[in-house]
C-alpha cells in the first residue's frame, strides 16, 4: 500500500477560528507570541514555508497543547517532508531509516505467542525484565517486523511510517491477537493517535503498558510493599500524542506508595529528555534543557527519576545519576515494589 | 641428541627450548592467512645475555633466527620463512623502571600491552601509553617494531616515535644501546644523537633482537568520552579530520565503515575521543569539536550520532574487545586486514577500492581506520573476516587481501606490516637506491644472513 493513500485528518477551520494558538504559543523551545503564532499558523495552513518548520525540535508537545483536537505536529512533519526540510543531517536520517529495515535475522512470526502479549519494539535488552509476577504468562514479540516506525516524525520522513505501517500491522495481526500491550509508548501512540489521524485501520486493541501495569498491580495489591520514595517522572515525546492514558500513572504511583514530586517541568509542562534535540545537532539547547530538567528534579528532592521510554532513559539516565538521583524504568519500579529483581 | 638443541638447552634451560612437533606447530602459523612453515626450534630466553648467546650460536651454526612476540601481526611476520630458531621473547617480561616525572618506562621486550596497561593503572594512574586495539597479549615491542598505532597516535604520531631508548642484540651478537641510555643511566630520549633507532624499527627483526625499550608515557585524564560524527560522502572525511585535528582537542580519531549492522550501511563514522580531568574540561573540548564541524552540520552533510550508554561502553573500552567480536562476524575465528598508511585525502579512493575488491572477490568486509599525527596520514584497514572451516571463503579473503595491498600502492599509499609476499611488491616499486641501501645495511649488520630471512629480502 502506498503512503499517499493516507491523508491527515486536519480541520483547517479549527485553526482559523482558534482563540489561543496554544500549539505554538506554549512551545517551550520556540519563543512565539500570539501574533507571530497566528501569522505562522496561517502559513502552515496554506502550505507555505515557516520558520517553525526549520526550528521545531520535534518534541511532539503541540499535539497535546491543542485542545481543539487538531494535529499541528503531524501537519508540521508532513510539511517538512513535502518541502524537503530535514530536521537532522542526512547521514543521521539515513542511519535511522536503515534501522527500521527488517534484517534476515529478524523473526517475522512468533509461533506459539499467546495473549496476554507484549510487544517490545526494538528493545531486546528488556526481554529479561519482562518476568516475575508482574508479567506472569506474558508472551513477547519484538523486532523490526513489529517496529512502529514513529521515530521518523523526528526526521522529516513521516511518509515512511505510513509506507511501513500497514505491513507492521499485518505482521502483528497475523498472530490473531485481539489485544497487544505496547511496552514502548511510541508504539502505542502509533497504533492509536497516528493511525487514527491518517485513517489507518488497526484490527487489534492497542493496550498501553500503563494500563497493563495498573490492572496487574491491582491484582497483586496485597503483595505490594510501598516504596515510600519521592520520584520525578520523565515524560517522553509520544505521550503527547495520547495524553488520555496518563491518568493511569498517578494511580500506579499511588499503588506503589511513591510520591510524584511537584515540579515545574512535569505533566503538560514536561521537558524533552534531550535525546532528540542532540540528534538534531542542537548541542547548546540539549545541555540547557537537560540542566533545567535535572535541576528541577533536584530542587523537588526527587530520589528516583522514573522513565517510561527506553530512549529517554538512554539519553538522561547518566545525567540524573551524576546528580545523585536514581534512574529507573517504570516497570522496574513496579518490580521493586513487589520486591522482585528489577533486572 | 641434536647438537643445536643441546646448545640451546644449555643457554636457557631445558624447559625453555623445544623441537617437539606439537610445540613447533604453534610457531609455524599465526592467525592470519600466511602459509604455515615450521621452525626447527623454539626458545624462550630470560635475559639479554641468553639472547646474545643464542645469536652467537646461530652465527656459529649458520642457522636462521626469528624474534617473536605474540605473533599477532596477522601477516605472518614471525612465521619462519626458512626454518631456524624462533626466539619467543615473552619470558623477558619485566618492567624495569618507571620514571614518573620524566614520563617514561623501561621494559623488557616480552612485556605485553596488557601487563603494561595494568602496571600503569596500579602504579601511575595519571599516565598511559599509546595502546593499540590488539589483544592484551600482544607485546609492546612487537608493536613498536611494526610501527603500530594506538589511542595516542593522533596526538603524538606512530607508536614507534614514542621510543626513548633501546637495547638491541645485533645480528653479530653484540649488545648495543641506543639513545641517552647509551651514555647515561637515564632512558629519556633517543634524540639528539644520530638516529640509530631507525635501524631496528620497521625491519621486522631482520637487523637485531630488541631486548629493552624505553617508552614515553603521556598524561592520562580521569574522564574519557567519544563522539561519532557520521557522514555519507567519503570525500568529506579528510575535511572533518582536518577541522577536528585543528582544534587539538581530540585524543584519538578513528574511522569506521561497514555494511553490518544494517543501521550503519552507507555511512562513515568518525570516532572522536575526548578526555578531561573534569566535566568542564570535557565539555569545553566537546564544544570546540562540535563547533569546528558546524558548517557541515548546517549543510546537513554530517552530524553527531546519539550513542546509547551500551554503545559508549563498547567504544570506550581499551582495547576495544568489540573489534575482535566484529572481526569474528562470520564465526570460525578468521580475520585479516591490510593496513594501508595513506594520506587522509585518499580516503574516498581507498573506500571505493575496498567496495570494489569485496564485490569482485565475493567477501564480507569492514573498514576501520585511525588518524596518525594531526592528520599527517592515516591507517586505512581493508579488513576481511572469514571462517576457518570454509576453505573457499579463506581463499577468497586471501585474494581480497592481496588485491588490497596492490590497491594501496596504486593510490599512493604504503602497506603497513606487509607479509613476505607483499614486501616484494613494495620493494619492486621502491626507488632502486633505497632498495640498495636496505640491502647494504642488512649485509653490513648481518653478514651471515641469519636474521628472519624472507623479510625485506632484496634479490637484485
Ligand atoms: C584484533 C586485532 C587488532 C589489532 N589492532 C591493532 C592496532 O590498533 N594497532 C596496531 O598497531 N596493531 C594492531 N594489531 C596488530 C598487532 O597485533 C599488534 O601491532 C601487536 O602489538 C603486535 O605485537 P606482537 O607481539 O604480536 O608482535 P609479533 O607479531 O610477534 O611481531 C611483530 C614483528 O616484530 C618482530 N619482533 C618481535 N619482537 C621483536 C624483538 N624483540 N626484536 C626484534 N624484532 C621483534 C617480529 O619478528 C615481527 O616481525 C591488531 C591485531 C589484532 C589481531
Ligand atoms: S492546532 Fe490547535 S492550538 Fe494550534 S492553531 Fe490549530 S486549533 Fe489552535
Amino acid at each position: 500500500m502506498q503512503s499517499q493513500n493516507f491523508v491527515l485528518k486536519f480541520q483547517k477551520e479549527l485553526c482559523e477560528t482558534c482563540p489561543t494558538y496554544d500549539c505554538l504559543t506554549r512551545c517551550q523551545y520556540l519563543n512565539i507570541d500570539t501574533k507571530t503564532a497566528e501569522r505562522e499558523i496561517r502559513k502552515l495552513l496554506n502550505g507555505e514555508d515557516s520558520f517553525v518548520l526549520h526550528e521545531c525540535v520535534t518534541c511532539y508537545a503541540c499535539e497535546e497543547y491543542c485542545k481543539r483536537g487538531n494535529h499541528p505536529f503531524y501537519l508540521i512533519t508532513d510539511l517538512q517532508e513535502k518541502k524537503g526540510i530535514l530536521p537532522a543531517p542526512k547521514p543521521i536520517v539515513k542511519q535511522w531509516v536503515n534501522l527500521g529495515i527488517p534484517d534476515k535475522k529478524d523473526i517475522p512470526h512468533f509461533y506459539g505467542a499467546e495473549e496476554p502479549v507484549i510487544s517490545l519494539c526494538l528493545f531486546p535488552d528488556f526481554v529479561d525484565s519482562i518476568s516475575g509476577k508482574l508479567f506472569q504468562g506474558v508472551s513477547i514479540v519484538l523486532g523490526r517486523h513489529f517496529f512502529c516506525n514513529l521515530v521518523y516524525l523526528h526526521f522529516g520522513k513521516p511518509s515512511l511510517i505510513r509506507e511501513r505501517l500497514p505491513k507492521i500491522i499485518e505482521n502483528i495481526a497475523s498472530h490473531g491477537f485481539k489485544e497487544v500491550v505496547f511496552f514502548h509508548d511510541e508504539c502505542y501512540s502509533t497504533f492509536t493517535s497516528y493511525a487514527d489521524a491518517y485513517d489507518i485501520k488497526v484490527p487489534f486493541r492497542p493496550v498501553h503498558l500503563f494500563e497493563y501495569l495498573y490492572n496487574r498491580l491491582k491484582e497483586l495489591k496485597d503483595e505490594i510493599k510501598p516504596l515510600n520514595v519521592r520520584i520525578a517522572y520523565q515524560r517522553n515525546c509520544s505521550t503527547r500524542l495520547t495524553p488520555e492514558k496518563e491518568h493511569y500513572l498517578d494511580k500506579i504511583f499511588e499503588l506503589l506508595g511513591v510520591e510524584r514530586v511537584e515540579r515545574k517541568y512535569d505533566r503538560e509542562n514536561a521537558l524533552c529528555c534531550g535525546g532528540i534535540i542532540r540528534a538534531l545537532q542542537k548541542l547548546e539547547l540539549f545541555v540547557e534543557v537537560q540542566k533545567k530538567n535535572v535541576e528541577d528534579m533536584k530542587k523537588a528532592k526527587a530520589e528516583y527519576c522514573v522513565f517510561n521510554c527506553p530512549a529517554c532513559y538512554s539519553s538522561l539516565a547518566e545525567r540524573v545519576r551524576k546528580e545523585g538521583i536514581k534512574p529507573i524504568m517504570l516497570h522496574q519500579l513496579c518490580k521493586l515494589a513487589l520486591r522482585e529483581e528489577p533486572r | 641428541m641434536d647438537k643445536i638443541y643441546k646448545a640451546l638447552a644449555e643457554i636457557v634451560g631445558e624447559e625453555f627450548v623445544s623441537n617437539r612437533k606439537e610445540e613447533l606447530y604453534i610457531y609455524s602459523r599465526d592467525s592470519g592467512l600466511s602459509e604455515p612453515r615450521f621452525p626447527d626450534y623454539v626458545v624462550m630466553p630470560r635475559t639479554v645475555e641468553e639472547v646474545q648467546k643464542i645469536i652467537q650460536l646461530a652465527n656459529k651454526e649458520k642457522i636462521h633466527v626469528v624474534p617473536a612476540g605474540a605473533s599477532l601481526s596477522l601477516s605472518g611476520l614471525t612465521i619462519p620463512q626458512k626454518g631456524g630458531i624462533v626466539i619467543d621473547m615473552r619470558r623477558m617480561d619485566r618492567i624495569l623502571e618507571l620514571n614518573r616525572k620524566g614520563r617514561y618506562v623501561v621494559l623488557e621486550a616480552g612485556v605485553t600491552q596488557g601487563k603494561l596497561q595494568a602496571f600503569l593503572e596500579e602504579n601511575a594512574p595519571d599516565l598511559c601509553h599509546s595502546l593499540p586495539e590488539a589483544p592484551p597479549s600482544a607485546t609492546v615491542v612487537g608493536n613498536l617494531v611494526i610501527h603500530g598505532q594506538g589511542n595516542l597516535t593522533q596526538a603524538y604520531g606512530f607508536n614507534s616515535s614514542m621510543i626513548s631508548g633501546l637495547e638491541v642484540v645485533l645480528p653479530n651478537g653484540e649488545i648495543c644501546r641506543i639513545g641517552s641510555c647509551s651514555l647515561s643511566p637515564y632512558w629519556f630520549s633517543i634524540e639528539p644523537l644520530p638516529y640509530l633507532a631507525g635501524l631496528f624499527l620497521g625491519w621486522f627483526g631482520t637487523t637485531g633482537v630488541i631486548t629493552k625499550v624505553g617508552l614515553r608515557l603521556y598524561p592520562k585524564k580521569k574522564l574519557r568520552d567519544v563522539e561519532l560524527f557520521v557522514l555519507e560522502d567519503p570525500k568529506l572525511v579528510s575535511e572533518v579530520i582536518y577541522r577536528v585535528t585543528h582544534t587539538e582537542m581530540a585524543e584519538d580519531i578513528t574511522t569506521v565503515a561497514q555494511p553490518y549492522p544494517l543501521m550503519f550501511q552507507g555511512t562513515i563514522m568518525i570516532g572522536i575521543y575526548l578526555t578531561g580531568d573534569t566535566e568542564e574540561e570535557l565539555e569545553f573540548k566537546r564544544r570546540l569539536i562540535w563547533s569546528s564541524l558546524s558548517e557541515l552540520i548546517k549543510a546537513k552533510e554530517g552530524g553527531f550520532m546519539a550513542l546509547t550508554p551500551d554503545m559508549k561502553v563498547g567504544f570506550l573500552e581499551k582495547p576495544m574487545s568489540s573489534l575482535t567480536r566484529s572481526a569474528d562476524i562470520l564465526k570460525g575465528g578468521g580475520f585479516v586486514y591490510c593496513g594501508a598508511i595513506i594520506p587522509i585525502e585518499k580516503f574516498p579512493e581507498a573506500l571505493k577500492k575496498l567496495f570494489e575488491i569485496a564485490e569482485r572477490n565475493g567477501v564480507t568486509f569492514a573498514h576501520t581506520g585511525r588518524v596518525i599525527g594531526r592528520g599527517h596520514c592515516m591507517m586505512f584497514a581493508f579488513a576481511y573476516p572469514f571462517n576457518r572451516a570454509d576453505l573457499e571463503r579463506m581463499e577468497k579473503a586471501k585474494r581480497a587481501l592481496f588485491d588490497s595491498y596492490v590497491a594501496t600502492l596504486e593510490i599512493g599509499g604504503v602497506p603497513w606490516k606487509p607479509g613476505a609476499e607483499e614486501q616484494k611488491l613494495i620493494l619492486e616499486r621502491m626507488d632502486k637506491n633505497s632498495v640498495e641501501l636496505i640491502k647494504r645495511i642488512r649485509e653490513l649488520l648481518d653478514p651471515n644472513k641469519i636474521m628472519n630471512p624472507g623479510n625485506w629480502e632484496v634479490e637484485l
